[in-house]
């Protein structure tokens, strides 16, 4: 079966088509399974805004470069927000600088580390999307639960439909959706429906193997071909139609949407998780700071993340820009576009 | 007990630390002598080589910092197709680091070292202020058995074996880092026996280098760049065990980039890669041994993927952490 698949998309000789992968995760996959070599030139596969470190705002990192450099402060953090510049440092640049910064692998992990320095005042930068925000709810019912003063949180959190609303609204050539798998886990299938239906894409929703992958690009072409408009579940081993309820409600008990930033596109209506006014004793500060901001001069981060381009076609891409010395954000995380296409090209 | 700054003053107690846990632990005639160098015999070429250790944490699954700067010096010197002979340990001990933990980390070494028939010849100690950390710097002396095994000797059509599963270490040190209960351990261990072996089956071995930092992506992209020629690994045979493999999956990490402490690349001409690995696994360290790829002519590293299709492989850029989402 995944040999006729292969073949087929392979030997595509129709109408260019162009498929947005949102997540980044997909994007990994597509590179490490080497599937652009296995299909037709004609199917562009193209990446979406679906790494959260990619879209937040420089403002957000000068806010945590700001803390950590204030006295008996420490900003915690996951390891890829280290490289992202905001409009003066990256936080590995407050380090060198004297700021403390600690790099961390789960946001539980915070709570051993308030509790063990109460003298220290704790800011955890609070980055991702609906993957990641249940996560964040559990570490706040910790804090709360141990009464801990010293550890708040500096929220930079997005949930991916309205950006895909956004997407479908402004950026006619792109065909059919490779919906985010781990993103879909906790939303559900049926949240993509209305898009389908509205704009006349496929949303096809896929897990991470290759096999998966080109299952989904190829049902994605056969709804093409057929103009048929759907949502597939190709995950159904993990995601349902409903979703992760618990994970949902555990994130609507301590967030609600606002208005969100997005580092390259601006603002997005409700694309945002912020934390309820209740338990504001617990934020650091967060969205005051979300301001739109230029990119950097000559950056195509903007076209990458609305998948008008490819970052190849990026004058920077690999020149100057690299992740030794990252320009835009794309470059920054590894699922970040830029990173990934530099990585594997 | 804990360390404080008169162990390191020279006097009584740096006496005491050398006495009853160095020399205890690394007894040897040499040593003992305690003399402002070692003298040693040597015949014909050495390799000689030197690394620090500054892993946290200092014990882990599968090992410690001392069983690592002792095998990771071993490693270097094997893979350059010498006879590990003599290793120096020069130790910065925060204050605050406990005696026993220092004892413990002694006796590993003295047991690694043992295993890989290499004696502690020299030694420093040092202790300086901060929380408890302990550093290992070790030097290591081999006799060249083998001459002209080069990172820059590989040829198109030789064969690359690689000695056992990928990525054991790193993803024991993250596991314990991040308080993840499972059941990987790190793969720390000596190379000496797996290059005896391949060198007294008379192999003709082009190149060996360790699998540390970096990953198997980063040496194989050394490997091709300093040879001129393009590494092709073939993903279907690449060794990974079920639990690195879940692991990996669950955090976004990549095998390939990911750290080990007792793994080796060989290439070897074509025609020699069958009874090459035959040597490898009679070492209880290279049981797991596969041919993984193939050295062709031009540039790079690309893997033929489980798919058939092909993606590139480049060096690790910056630290291999997991990610948000």
């Amino acid at each position: 079966m995944i040999d006729q698949v292969i073949r087929e998309l392979k030997h595509y000789d129709g109408r260019p088509v162009k498929i947005m992968e949102v997540c980044g995760t997909h994007t990994s996959s597509i590179f490490k399974n080497g599937i652009r070599t296995m299909i037709s030139p004609k199917i562009q596969l193209i990446s979406g805004p679906g790494c959260p470190v990619c879209v937040t705002s420089p403002a957000y990192i000068d806010k945590l470069t700001e803390y950590s450099l204030k006295e008996n402060h420490c900003v915690l953090t996951f390891g890829d927000m280290m490289k992202v510049k905001g409009s003066r440092m990256t936080l590995t640049e407050a380090r060198a600088a004297g700021g403390r910064v600690k790099i961390l692998y789960s946001p539980l992990m915070a709570v051993a580390e308030a509790e063990q320095n109460r003298e220290i005042r704790y800011i955890f930068a609070a980055v991702g999307f609906e993957t990641t925000a249940p996560v964040y709810s559990l570490l706040l019912e910790e804090i709360r639960q141990k009464k801990l003063k010293n550890l708040k949180l500096l929220t930079s959190l997005k949930t991916i439909m309205p950006a895909l609303s956004f997407l479908c609204k402004k950026e006619k050539s792109i065909d059919g959706f490779l919906s985010p798998g781990h993103v879909s886990v906790i939303t559900g299938s049926g949240v993509y429906r209305e898009l389908a239906a509205r704009y006349r894409k496929p949303f096809v929703i896929a897990g991470f193997e290759g096999e998966h992958i080109l299952a989904a690009i190829y049902e994605i072409m056969n709804q093409l071909k057929k103009q048929r408009f759907e949502v597939k579940n190709m995950y159904a081993s993990a995601v349902t139609e409903e979703g992760n309820q618990k994970a949902a409600s555990l994130i609507k008990e301590y967030f609600e949407a606002g208005d969100g930033f997005w580092r390259g596109i601006g603002t997005i209506e409700q694309s945002a998780l912020r934390l309820k006014k209740e338990f504001s004793a617990y934020d650091a500060g967060s969205g005051e700071e979300e301001v739109e901001e230029d990119m950097p001069s000559g950056c195509k981060c903007t076209d990458v993340i609305l998948g008008r381009i490819n970052p190849t076609d990026c004058p920077l891409f690999k020149t100057v820009c690299t992740p030794f010395h990252p320009i835009g954000p794309c470059m920054v995380s590894q699922e970040g576009s830029c990173g990934i296409w530099y990585q594997n090209s | 007990m804990k360390i404080d700054m008169s162990y390191g003053s020279g006097g009584k107690q740096t006496g005491n630390l050398i006495n009853e846990v160095f020399l205890k632990h690394f007894n040897n005639k040499t040593l003992n002598k305690l003399e402002d160098s070692a003298v040693l015999n040597i015949k014909g070429k050495i390799a000689y080589t030197t690394d620090s250790f500054v892993v946290t944490p200092l014990f882990f699954k599968g090992g410690n910092i001392g069983k690592l700067a002792v095998c990771g010096t071993v490693n270097d010197l094997s893979v350059m197709g010498a006879v590990p002979k003599f290793l120096t340990a020069g130790f910065i001990i925060e204050e605050g680091a406990e005696l026993e933990s220092i004892e413990q980390i002694a006796a590993s070494m003295a047991l690694a070292a043992k295993e890989a028939a290499i004696r502690i010849v020299a030694g420093d100690t040092k202790v300086v202020e901060g929380n408890g950390g302990i550093y290992i710097n070790t030097s290591g002396i081999g006799e060249i058995r083998k001459e002209g095994i080069s990172i820059s000797n590989c040829r198109p059509k030789d064969a690359i074996i690689l000695s056992g599963n990928l990525g054991e270490h790193h993803a024991a040190i993250l596991s314990h880092r991040m308080g993840i209960e499972n059941q990987i351990a790190s793969d720390c261990a000596p190379l000496s026996f797996i290059v005896k072996n391949l060198l007294d089956e008379n192999i003709r071995v082009h190149c060996m280098r360790d699998v540390t930092r970096g990953g198997l992506a980063t040496v194989l992209n050394e490997a091709a760049d300093q040879s001129s020629c393009r590494m092709e690994i073939w993903e279907e045979t690449l060794p990974v065990s079920p639990q690195v493999r879940g692991f990996c999956d669950i955090l976004g990490l990549d095998p390939l980039y990911m750290a080990n402490e007792g793994k080796m690349i060989a290439v070897v001409p074509e025609n020699q890669a069958q009874k090459a690995l035959e040597a490898v696994w009679k070492s209880k360290y290279g049981k797991n041994a596969r041919i993984i790829g193939t050295v062709l002519e031009g540039r790079g590293v690309t893997m033929k993927t489980r798919l058939q299709g092909s993606r590139t492989i480049d060096v690790l850029y910056g630290e291999g952490l997991p990610r948000i989402c």
